[in-house]
């Protein structure tokens, strides 16, 4: 299963940051994408365009998370030589990412 | 809503769509309409434009909009907010001026909010950059414009005066919606909740339309109706500081929960601590309802005081991007696209070409898509080699483009529709500037 069957994102940018904000569609899906969704999963899943870090903000009250990657962006969007400076389709890529098996859940 | 104010959207960067403003102007029951078209580094670009021109500097739409948006905030009594005067607030309040008295408007009151421009503190004061390595000396000779963040304070102070047309510089995005809060209900310049719950609503409107349905649609998964004709939206604000998005009913697009929450964290980092002039605003207790169709409630932001320094973006020139692109199709078309890239890169190194970056992409492939799962894919129909390269003079920039196109008749078979560009690159770094140093003040023009 794939993160894009459970939740939306959106990206964004400042600077060489991408922070990326991801919505679970229902919110009794909430505890198992925090539970599998961690800083660490999605560091792995950029760690080939990533030079920094990725931190995770919970807000349970949204059913949402906000991951902020720093040294995400090639240098930031005024300097960046990717077609995608902005990074923009990062939350498509995201998205992409594989969940275990929701059974059971 | 009892002793509540509407504010509009107008516009959520320099080349937005113009007529759903006018929309807003004519149908939406405004008492503000907002423009917010000034992104990081377009005013290093505008200052590179008041230098060879004192008149200009300013937002390039800013006589499309307002010759669009004049008459119907006239007859409404719609009063107009934006950061459209780019390096020149001054000189877009003159021409402002010009295009109302065209138009037969006598009597606006049109404001320039000055005193962004920090440059001479920044240089001065060699400030480390909080974006990037260095300081401001490690730039000498590169840096073009240094413009703080101001706050709503000289932009109510010019709703005070009467202004019907307010123009600034750079101001943070969502001062340009608190101003008219701030104005209207009297809250205080220390009311950190209500100057939270305020930002919140601005950050949410800043956009325009991606609040509304926009940067949104996913068929078959998250469906929007009539993107081509899309509302942008408006704020009902009331004095406690709690209001209902909106937008005019029958144009497209659509406001939910949903799309409020992409918005509400558009380009936040942490959710409690979003630095803005006026306040820290706090983002971690937004509750967000369904007030009706396309309506949606917001409340509950908060705020902590303001810190002692503003945001300055310093723009600086940073060399060069040179850039090729050309396609192939059919079967092989990957492989084709793959021998184009390794000659163009090995054309480079045989001609001396400096780069000291190169970037190598199969649009389709690889060129926007990261992270996790990228390994082969299925063979695509039609592949299209993207080369960019970073050097330090325009001529190597050009030499990448002309290698692309030299693949015309020197690369492998069918390559089509080659493209090329080199620009100079105007780049953008923060510095953190102590508050008293920056002067604000309001000068007014009269049509």
């Amino acid at each position: 299963m794939k993160l894009r069957d459970l939740a939306h994102a959106r990206a964004g940018d400042k600077g060489d940051i991408s922070n990326i904000a991801v919505f679970a569609y229902e919110a009794g899906d909430y505890a198992f994408l925090a539970e599998h969704l961690t800083a660490e999963r999605v560091q792995a899943h950029f760690a080939d365009i990533l030079t920094g870090e990725v931190t995770r903000y919970d807000l349970p009250g949204l059913a949402a998370f906000n991951f902020v990657m720093t040294g995400a962006l090639g240098g930031g969007v005024t300097r960046s030589l990717s077609l995608d400076p902005h990074g923009k389709s990062l939350s498509s890529s995201l998205l992409e990412l594989e969940l275990p098996d929701p059974q059971g859940r | 809503m009892v002793n509540s104010i509407r504010i509009g959207a107008g516009a959520g960067f320099s080349g937005d769509r113009i007529e759903p403003a006018v929309e807003l102007a004519e149908r939406g029951g405004l008492d503000f309409l907002v423009f917010e078209c000034l992104a990081e580094r377009t005013i290093a670009l505008a200052q590179l434009e008041r230098l060879r021109d004192a008149d200009a500097g300013f937002d390039p739409l800013l006589e499309d909009r307002f010759r669009a948006v004049l008459p119907a905030c006239r007859a409404q009594g719609v009063t107009i907010i934006t950061n459209m005067g780019a390096a020149n607030p001054l000189g877009a309040a003159r021409a402002v001026a010009r295009i109302a008295r065209e138009l037969g408007f006598d009597g606006l009151k049109i404001a320039a909010v000055q005193g962004d421009d920090v440059l001479e503190a920044v240089l001065a004061g060699d400030l480390p950059f909080t974006d990037r390595p260095g300081r401001v000396s490690d730039l000498a000779g590169q840096i073009i414009s240094a413009n703080a963040y101001l706050g709503a304070g000289p932009m109510v102070e010019a709703l005070a005066a009467g202004a019907d047309v307010v123009i600034t510089g750079r101001v943070g995005d969502p001062a340009l919606f608190l101003a008219p809060m701030i104005h209207r209900f009297g809250w205080g310049l220390d009311d950190w909740t209500r100057l939270g719950q305020g930002t919140v609503i601005g950050h949410l409107l800043e956009c325009a339309g991606q609040v509304a349905g926009g940067y949104f649609a996913d068929p078959g998964l998250k469906d929007v109706a009539g993107l081509a004709r899309l509302g942008f939206p408006y704020a009902d604000v009331d004095e406690a500081g709690d209001a209902v998005i909106g937008k005019v009913a029958g144009s497209g697009g659509r406001i939910d929960l949903r799309t409020a929450k992409e918005q509400l964290l558009y380009e936040v980092q942490d959710p409690a601590a979003y630095f803005q002039p006026d306040v820290v605003a706090d983002f971690s207790g937004v509750r967000l309802g369904q007030a009706g169709p396309d309506r949606v409630r917001v409340s509950g932001g908060g705020g902590r005081p303001r810190t002692g320094t503003l945001k300055a973006t310093v723009g600086y020139r940073d060399g060069f991007i040179g850039e090729g692109q050309i396609s192939y199709a059919g079967t092989g078309a990957l492989a084709r696209a793959r021998l184009a890239l390794e000659i163009v890169e090995a054309r480079l190194k045989l001609t001396g070409v400096a780069t000291s970056d190169l970037r190598l992409d199969i649009i389709g492939v690889d060129a926007v898509r990261r992270g996790g799962g990228r390994g082969d894919g299925p063979e695509p129909a039609e592949a299209r080699i993207r080369v960019a390269g970073r050097t330090e003079t325009l001529k190597d920039a050009q030499r990448i483009g002309q290698e692309v196109e030299s693949l015309w008749l020197n690369g492998p078979a069918g390559g089509g529709g080659a493209t090329k560009s080199a620009r100079e690159v105007i780049a953008a770094g923060s510095v953190l500037v102590d508050r008293a140093l920056v002067k604000p003040h309001v000068a007014y023009e009269a049509a």
